[in-house]
């Protein structure tokens, strides 16, 4: 049996990487994805990718950080399959550089998809999933919100700032059957890290335990996991897929 | 359908309870069983059944099914 038939799961920033492999991996296991990414074209593409293998996704391009647009893309959503079970806010950049050096809009922009996408998202969603008393929100951190890194502050602050909004609603919602969680993901191979130095990778796979680096599906199996039935008793955590990086 | 019979209509929806319990004098927390989530659910659904803004400070008065069918008459006259 399908871990999640009928189930309806929005993927944010999932035209590729590890929100592709995420809308995927639950596509596959019976639920419609829906996809959620910038370029009209990209998603038209990752939703053909699944259509492709039969499985059920449809797409619309916006901006996370764009109330307006969320809004009315979330109520469509809704009055279509009358629910939205499942939302993954996945969405997120980088714009690394030295606190020294970083420039005001690095910051802004940094925070503003990951940070303050995520609060749009599940501010936009939690009036649905309380109406049906269930529902299933997961919020892709990473390590660095855990660990802090030279170069990343704003992506750090960010992320760690997930994590902590990740307890809050997990806190708000309960009562309404509405679980929250994060993932902490460690080094993951995708176009985000693609652009790295062999010296890095290097560096950093050196001191990974399991000394590699993760697979987006590494990622996507925990994402099915946590948003199956299976953890209807975890919520508010940050659970780490990160080759035990961090302990 | 007039404001009062609406008002009952919607909060009957919301909270779940019957339309006998609605009364003039009863509180929503007190008597209607809402917590703190289900008050702000119920202002945002008057805000979109009757199209208006309800700000938060005048949220905060409509305590009873009377303080708020009493407010919505005034705000829609
Ligand atoms: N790759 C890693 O090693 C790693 C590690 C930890 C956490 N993460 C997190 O995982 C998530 C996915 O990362 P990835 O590696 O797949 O990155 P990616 O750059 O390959 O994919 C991110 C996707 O998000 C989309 N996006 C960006 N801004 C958006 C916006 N404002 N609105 C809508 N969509 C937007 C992009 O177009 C892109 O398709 C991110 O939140 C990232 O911070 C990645």
């Amino acid at each position: 049996m399908n871990k999640l038939n009928d189930k309806v799961a929005i993927i944010t920033g999932s035209a590729r990487g590890i929100g592709f492999s995420i809308a995927e991996k639950l596509a596959t296991n019976g639920a419609t994805s829906v996809i959620i990414d910038l370029d009209q074209q990209a998603v038209d593409l990752a939703v053909q990718k699944i259509d492709d293998q039969g499985f059920r996704a449809i797409g619309f391009a916006a901006n996370v950080t764009d109330q307006e647009q969320i809004t009315s893309i979330f109520k469509e959503i809704y009055e279509e399959f009358d629910a939205v079970d499942i939302l993954i806010n996945n969405a997120g950049i980088t714009k690394d550089g030295l606190i020294m050096k970083m420039k005001e809009d690095d910051w802004d922009s940094v925070i503003n998809v990951n940070l303050k996408g995520t609060f749009i998202c599940t501010q936009k969603i939690c009036r649905f999933m309380m109406k049906k008393r269930s529902g299933v929100i997961l919020n892709i951190a990473s390590v660095i919100g855990l660990m802090g890194n030279a170069g990343q502050a704003n992506y750090a602050a960010s992320k760690g700032g997930i994590i902590a909004f990740t307890k809050s609603s997990a806190k708000e919602f309960a009562s309404r059957n509405i679980r929250v969680n994060a993932i902490a993901p460690g080094f993951i191979q995708t176009e985000m890290t693609e652009n790295l130095s062999q010296e890095v990778v290097d560096n950093y796979t050196a001191a990974i335990p399991l000394s590699r680096m993760g697979s987006a599906d590494d990622v996507a199996n925990l994402c099915l996991f946590l948003v199956s039935d299976d953890a209807s008793y975890i919520t508010g955590q940050t659970i780490q897929v990160d080759g035990g990086l961090i302990m | 359908m007039d404001i009062k019979s609406k008002v009952t209509e919607i909060i009957v929806e919301e909270l779940g309870v019957e339309e006998s319990e609605v009364i003039l004098d009863a509180s929503f927390i007190e008597d209607l069983g809402a917590d703190s989530l289900d008050t702000v659910e119920l202002i945002m659904k008057f805000e979109e059944e009757f199209d208006i803004d309800i700000n938060d400070e005048e949220a905060e008065k409509l305590t009873t099914v009377g303080k708020a069918i009493e407010y919505l008459e005034k705000k829609l006259k």
